[in-house]
């Protein structure tokens, strides 16, 4: 982009010296509505300290924020935080990876063939819909409670949101641009690698970032549900020994975690669809 | 596109697969029960009325918290999309909270609210809130300057243009945010019940569970998956129906 105050470029023409004066002047109101937004969160910040510091509310209801920040700092210096990050980070990522490595093969294949289709079509519009979460007795009852009945669970929920998108995105691929390169000879893996995918990867990309959120409700929740380490296992032991400054660490942390992983996907859409069209808004 | 009973026949394939699995003695029974001694087992819960107080009870929770967070949700994303201190005000609590997993709130409403019924009301009520706010407002602020110019022009309020104008066209995004909060409100309806409940489907199975009665549990996990599936073509159903003055 090229800003009005820009030395570099020699001759300007009218119509691109006042886009740059518009995109600057709404990128100072992008960076004011920014500078509001910084400060409501600081001010909700300050309130919450204040409201606790002065007793208007039980601290076991609301824990002061600065306990709250000094057992997160604890807990960063033990370790304990990374322990639990990086737990619940393994269990929803490697759900999420092991179900976008069926489902997005699936997809494609069922958009491709009729008998594939015919079997699957019923069986992921039937299980779409439904609440995943209720089959984790089942994994429970097959896989123990360790970290592959976790995985697993996760996997399955992810599933369907990927498969979906992928299927749809495939099978609504226009078909001139098909056409146009199998008339220019291309095999039909040509055509799939280089023209179906990369007109589908929006929608594709869609369905992982329905996916993500999905895989991390079921992570948490599973924890919860068997216990041991990860965040979820430790918000609910905090939980359940009334130790609120714990909940509330927990959330803060999950927070976090949860923040910088859909950020992240939202950012490898950008650089992998930079040469689409929805990038250049 | 193939007749209805034709098109569900894999799913009737899967079931006779899953019987024949259980006959041939491949699969501990106690692992993985017939579907015909699932199908005694709900049959048994239904008769009992187990079932259908644990499930009115589980519902009803879920709805309340449903309606309020659409009530609460659509207004919200209209206001933040019409008023701008107000989006200022807003957006930055909306934009931390939405990526959050909603059921790691479990152990704060356990600590706000106890192991009674607001406890999930309130989960549910939170988790479905932020889809329907964000969706709204995508849809309120995406709509066409020159309708609501044109509308302002002809002597429209701003009430009326909200009204006439705003909502409608918006309306597509709306019906797409209740229905991701009709998903989210299952989930969190059967995950708090897993944690902490007294009552519910939830409770159920997990009770059913713990003691052993495996055909039970499955026929209730079923049940609910089964829910959870009609209540989406219900809506699917009512959202077309909605929208039906929109060109296909």
């Amino acid at each position: 982009m090229t800003s009005a105050g820009d030395g570099n470029t020699t001759v300007k023409l009218p119509a691109e010296a006042l886009q740059g004066q518009r995109t600057s002047s709404a990128y100072r109101l992008a960076l004011g509505d920014a500078g509001v937004q910084a400060a409501v969160i600081l001010f909700l910040c300050v309130l919450w300290e204040t409201v606790t510091r002065l007793d208007l509310v039980h601290p076991f209801l609301l824990p002061p924020l600065s306990q709250v920040l000094q057992r997160l700092w604890e807990d960063i210096l033990s370790g304990t935080v990374f322990v639990d990050l990086a737990l619940t980070l393994y269990r929803a990522l490697s759900g999420f990876f092991i179900a976008a490595a069926i489902a997005i093969p699936l997809g494609v294949l069922m958009s491709r063939s009729a008998a594939l289709r015919w079997f699957f079509d019923p069986l992921i519009s039937v299980g779409f819909p439904m609440p995943k979460i209720a089959f984790l007795p089942i994994f429970i009852l097959w896989f123990d409670i360790f970290d592959t009945s976790k995985i697993i669970m996760v996997a399955f929920s992810c599933f369907f949101p990927i498969v979906t998108a992928t299927f749809a995105g495939t099978s609504a691929v226009d078909k001139w641009p098909v056409w146009s390169a199998r008339s220019l000879g291309a095999k039909d893996r040509e055509v799939l690698w280089e023209v179906v995918l990369p007109l589908a990867s929006p929608q594709i990309i869609t369905g992982l970032q329905i996916a993500l959120p999905v895989g991390m409700i079921t992570t948490v929740v599973t924890e919860m549900l068997m216990g041991g380490r990860g965040i979820g296992g430790t918000m609910i032991t905090a939980g359940r020994f009334a130790d609120s400054v714990g909940v509330f660490t927990g959330i803060v942390e999950i927070a976090f975690l949860g923040f910088v992983v859909i950020r992240s996907l939202e950012y490898i859409r950008g650089r992998l669809l930079v040469w689409h069209p929805e990038s250049r808004r | 596109m193939y007749s209805p009973i034709l098109r569900y026949v894999p799913l009737l394939l899967m079931l006779v697969f899953w019987q024949l699995l259980t006959v041939s003695g491949l699969v501990p029974p106690e692992m993985l029960p017939g579907p015909l001694t699932v199908a005694g087992a709900l049959w048994d819960l239904i008769v009992s009325g187990e079932l259908v107080t644990n499930a009115v009870r589980s519902l009803s929770r879920a709805a309340a918290g449903l309606v309020a967070a659409i009530v609460v949700g659509i207004a919200a994303g209209l206001f933040m999309a019409t008023f701008r201190p107000f989006r200022l005000l807003v957006n930055p609590i909306v934009q931390i909270f939405y990526p959050m997993p909603k059921s790691a709130l479990i152990p704060l409403v356990m600590i706000w609210f106890g192991l009674g019924d607001s406890s999930k009301i309130f989960l549910i009520f939170l988790g479905c809130l932020l889809p329907v706010i964000v969706s709204t407002y995508n849809g309120a602020r995406g709509v066409n300057h020159f309708f609501r110019w044109s509308a302002a022009s002809l002597g429209a309020t701003k009430w009326e243009v909200l009204r006439e104008v705003v909502i409608p066209a918006a309306m597509p995004d709306i019906l797409a945010g209740c229905r991701t909060a009709l998903a989210f409100s299952f989930i969190l309806m059967v995950s708090s019940e897993f944690v902490i409940a007294k009552d519910g489907v939830g409770f159920l199975i997990s009770s059913l569970g713990d003691s052993g009665t495996y055909p039970a549990m499955f026929a209730v996990i079923f049940t609910v998956a089964a829910a959870g599936f009609a209540a989406d073509r219900l809506y699917a159903a009512f959202a077309r129906n909605q929208l039906r003055w929109r060109e296909p």
